[in-house]
């Protein structure tokens, strides 16, 4: 059976909740088995905020994940915190424009993605946290697949419709990098 | 599967009490729950129903009785410090043999306590909460599909027998979103003569009331309740079982803490150790029997809870102290992790192989 379980993490304000929202959907596009459990607290932008994300073959036992596959960290708290959780063999994405440090582990695979710069050059600053995943799915073998564009018309609100296309290339942008 | 959307678990539970044909919501907020009455806010002046945010959980716990005397199906919810303020007002609906539905999304106590996820009301919901000798029938989801299911059937049982039902989750369980589907069969409500809806001059004045003065009508009050109560005990058990037929050793455990349980399990069957779940769906009525047959070959039993154990009494009733129950345990807002767990069966079965 397959199962990977992610853990995001960042500042409130970065996507965190909205990314992993995104790789559930895509997770339930495809007919798998999915969780999604953020974090809650008296926390506010530019407080922490992380998710688990369970996406599986099988059903989801507990849908907390202290010990991720992939982790996917967006700032320096959250690697310091996070990155010795990391499953050996697994992986850590970071967003290099916001943590300096390198990953001190040498049994997980790291990325280090400019995300925020990425998205900062590309007109579209709120975006760091969808080229991460572009970057993720890419890495995972999962980019070229169509649910990924239908999970995202799911995630975003009607009301945001007209994001979609800078979502696609903030995917793209992601995947390239 | 394209009927399937992600939806948190309070989100879900709303939306499935609208499809029950609630449209009375008298709430106020209160993490974790608070999502509940937000989605009502917005979903309830679009359909024609009634959200309300009451001044207090008092106030709130009060208008449901009154809706619920006039024959309407109606719900408040709220986390564990503000069921506790309803507890009064959940014993007169008991003591006026009132259906209504109230949810508890708990969170870790006593007193203000904190605000992540909990099981530590499982005492107060099954055995009372408010004064006075009554049950609500209490409803335990393990999965955000529950949370939708099960709101509905705490409506319909709330009707059937005349009584108010809770559903009984968690932090977890309301704050997050699985795959589920509202696409699911609803029971109308049933007639309710008993309703104050006005006599229209044309039939005798209906009565709601919890004052009875005269104790031997009450005591014939609380005797036919409590008929009424054995009724429940024997039609509306409901439990799951998972990997019990050949186990060993038994983990009883509830919402979140099943699921983690769960996980468990899978993880000690692969290094051979036969250990099953029980995992009750109602806490009230608790469902003793499977427990009682589990026991004819278990040698163990772990009752795994987020409080500092409370259902491990009803499971040491129900195996009438056959075998010993061990306590699996976090609180406060800690949840076990399936290592924890996984440790305790392990610690079991070098009990059990002696």
């Amino acid at each position: 059976m397959s199962m990977k379980r992610f853990l995001f993490s960042g500042f409130g304000g970065q996507g965190i909740l909205f990314a992993g929202k995104l790789l559930a959907y895509k997770g339930l596009m495809e007919d798998k088995q999915v969780s999604w459990l953020p974090s809650y607290g008296p926390e506010m932008r530019g407080g922490t905020a992380s998710c688990s994300v369970i996406i599986s073959d099988e059903p989801v036992g507990s849908p907390i994940v202290a010990e991720p596959d992939i982790l996917v960290a967006m700032n320096l708290p959250s690697l310091d915190r996070y990155e010795s959780a990391v499953q050996p063999g697994g992986m850590i994405f970071v967003d290099s424009s916001l943590v300096e440090r390198k990953v001190q582990r040498d049994d997980v695979q790291v990325y280090y993605v400019p995300a925020t710069k990425l998205a900062g050059d590309n007109g579209m600053p709120t975006l760091a946290n969808i080229i991460l995943m572009g970057k993720i799915l890419k890495v995972l073998d999962e980019y070229e697949e169509s649910s990924i564009g239908a999970a995202l018309q799911k995630v975003i609100s009607a009301r945001h419709a007209d994001m979609l296309d800078t979502n696609r290339k903030a995917l793209e942008i992601g995947a390239n990098a | 599967m394209a009927d399937k959307v992600l939806m948190k678990g309070n989100e879900a539970l709303a939306e499935a009490a609208i499809k029950a044909g609630c449209r009375h919501y008298f709430g106020y907020p209160i993490t974790p729950q608070t999502e509940v009455a937000a989605y009502m806010a917005k979903r309830m002046p679009k359909i024609g129903g009634t959200f309300l945010q009451a001044e207090s959980e008092i106030a709130a716990i009060n208008m449901v009785y009154g809706v619920a005397a006039a024959g309407k199906r109606v719900m408040t919810s709220s986390s564990s410090p503000g069921i506790s303020l309803k507890g009064e007002g959940i014993s007169y609906l008991a003591g006026s043999d009132l259906p209504a539905l109230i949810v508890n999304v708990q969170r870790g106590g006593p007193g203000l306590g904190g605000i992540q996820p909990s099981q530590s009301d499982y005492f107060q919901a099954t055995r009372g909460g408010g004064h006075g000798d009554y049950h609500m029938i209490v409803l335990a989801p393990a999965s955000v599909q529950e949370m939708a299911e099960l709101t509905v059937l705490g409506f319909e049982l709330a009707d059937t027998y005349r009584m108010p039902a809770m559903v009984l989750a968690d932090g977890t369980m309301g704050q997050m979103m699985e795959p589920v589907s509202l696409d699911f069969a609803v029971s109308p409500a049933p007639e309710k003569p008993w309703a104050t809806t006005g006599t229209k001059m044309a039939r005798e004045h209906n009565i709601v009331n919890s004052l009875f003065l005269t104790p031997e009508e009450l005591e014939q009050l609380n005797f036919t309740r409590y008929e009424r109560y054995q009724t429940i005990e024997a039609n509306e058990t409901r439990y799951e079982e998972y990997m019990t037929e050949d186990a060993d050793i038994i983990l009883a455990a509830f919402g979140i803490a099943a699921r983690v349980s769960r996980t468990a399990v899978n993880e000690a069957r692969k290094q051979g150790i036969k250990v099953g779940l029980i995992r009750p769906i109602t806490l009230w009525p608790f469902p003793y029997a499977p427990f009682a047959k589990a026991a004819e070959h278990a040698k163990a039993f772990i009752s795994v809870e987020l409080n500092m154990g409370q259902m491990i009494e009803d499971v040491r009733l129900a195996i009438s102290c056959k075998a010993p129950v061990t306590l699996c345990n976090r609180a406060g807002g800690m949840i076990p992790s399936p290592g924890q767990v996984l440790e305790a069966i392990q610690k079991a079965d070098g009990g059990v192989s002696k």
